[in-house]
């Protein structure tokens, strides 16, 4: 028996399809609002989640049996807001630059809804190892959905990629701008980052009948 | 033998294990670190300042970056020949002026004290540059920055950063195509008049050819962010005005 079953699997691999966190049970659309307006940041904040799902999913596990029911949010807030602090120091000690990169969003994790509701639905009622691989899967598919919303707003809204000019130049009207074709700049507002969430939701119920809720 | 977590007593009782191990443990973390964030943070503000003054390791036009960690010591006092601190007019000598806290001195001068403004002159190539630090407000939280300029006030680099704006928008303050624009930009007129620099929406200038007019380009979606350098621009250059004036 390995250390990942067929069972323990799933524990990762649903949320990145017919469970993904932000498209099926439409949690942390916050952060995909406000921070897919570019590429990298997409990137960086699913890592960070990543970090802070997985060991704050172990940390709740492990005390599942001791937690006074009636404050148990409160504690689960004290725990994701720690890991996030310390996180954050440590980011600024041993790794400035990528601290400088991550500053807005490690705020923001404390936030995710997606956090809490991995402690509430499953780290309370399952052991830590278990809790570890929900927290990994649902961090992931959090970030595939940033990462996708990401892609085209920088795209259609910056004509970039991670910072990189991938159709032309715009000012000097090279590429596709030699052509007519004008960035999208209300691709960069929020409201566009809830479309394209949409547009994905849309998309995967299609693909599948089942998820379509009556 | 089972615990009762649901008597008050209990509830009470672990809330405050709670917070005493949590306090603790982030106060050790903050304690133990301190030193090398501080280390960190000084090696910034070097850093910020040289890139202001064109001493970076920018290539092209792709993103910034800075002189490394590991040099940035020696080359911050290779280039920067002076550190002045204004108080009242007068220029003094501090080899300390880097450290100084522009938040805390901006509130000293709001609440009727003397405000100190660093300023750092720095020599590349026989030229010499006036590196001012300069501090605002964005959307959300602080935005601030060094301004290089020559002696008759025209800039001659611009590095912006922030704390908390967004991502994507207005957090392009940060980006070489917004603070490359500054370049070459007056800040006075011919008769010496202190106009600032304005970051205007409807710019007539789209290649940012002209240098006279006092504006760049703004940033689509960050239009509070961009009114926010404007803002910090005209209100804390104008304060060195007067020592520009002596060195004419």
């Amino acid at each position: 028996m390995g250390l990942l079953s067929k069972k323990d699997a799933k524990l990762i691999t649903d949320p990145l399809a017919d469970n993904n966190p932000i498209t099926i049970q439409v949690l942390g659309i916050c952060s995909a609002l406000a921070i897919t307006a570019e590429l990298k940041a997409s990137l960086v904040m699913g890592i960070a989640v990543l970090f802070v799902l997985g060991i704050g999913n172990v940390v709740i596990s492990l005390m599942r049996n001791i937690i006074p029911s009636k404050i148990r949010i409160i504690v689960q807030l004290i725990v994701v807001a720690a890991l996030v602090i310390i996180v954050d120091q440590v980011l600024k000690a041993f790794a400035y630059e990528l601290s400088k990169t991550l500053s807005v969003f490690v705020g923001l994790i404390i936030t995710n809804c997606i956090i809490m509701g991995r402690f509430e639905a499953f780290a309370l009622g399952n052991g830590p190892w278990k809790s570890f691989l929900d927290g990994i899967g649902n961090a992931l598919g959090y970030a595939i959905i940033l990462i996708i919303v990401g892609f085209f707003r920088e795209l259609l809204g910056s004509g970039t990629l991670f910072g990189i000019p991938v159709l032309g130049d715009p000012i000097e009207k090279t590429g596709v701008y030699s052509i007519g074709y004008e960035n999208n700049g209300f691709m960069l507002m929020p409201p566009m980052a809830l479309i394209v969430v949409g547009l994905i939701i849309w998309i995967q119920r299609s693909r599948n009948k089942a998820l379509i809720e009556d | 033998m089972a615990v009762n977590t649901d008597k008050n007593s209990y509830t009470i009782i672990f809330a405050i294990a709670m917070v005493l191990v949590v306090g603790s443990l982030l106060a050790f973390t903050a304690s133990s670190l301190r030193p090398n964030i501080d280390e960190n943070k000084r090696m910034e503000k070097q850093q910020n300042i040289l890139y202001a003054m064109g001493v970076n390791g920018n290539e092209g036009t792709g993103d910034i970056t800075f002189v490394g960690t590991d040099v940035v010591a020696d080359e911050f006092s290779k280039y920067i020949k002076q550190q002045l601190v204004i108080e009242n007019g007068v220029a003094k000598q501090d080899d300390k002026a880097y450290l100084i806290d522009i938040k805390k001195e901006q509130a000293k001068a709001k609440n009727g004290g003397t405000r100190r403004l660093p300023l750092f002159v720095g020599e590349k190539d026989g030229k010499t540059f006036y590196i001012t630090p300069i501090r605002g407000k964005g959307l959300w939280d602080a935005i601030w920055g060094y301004v290089a300029l020559d002696k008759n006030m025209v800039v001659q680099g611009a590095f912006f950063d922030h704390a908390g704006e967004t991502p994507g928008l207005g957090a392009n303050i940060k980006q070489r195509y917004f603070m490359d624009d500054f370049y070459g930009e007056r800040l006075l007129t011919e008769a010496g008049v202190f106009k600032g620099i304005t970051v205007a929406k409807g710019n007539a200038d789209p290649k940012n050819e002209i240098k006279d007019d006092y504006e760049v380009d703004a940033l689509a979606g960050a239009t509070i962010t961009g009114d926010g350098v404007t803002a910090m621009i005209k209100k804390d250059l104008k304060l060195y005005l007067p020592y520009f004036k002596t060195l004419k």
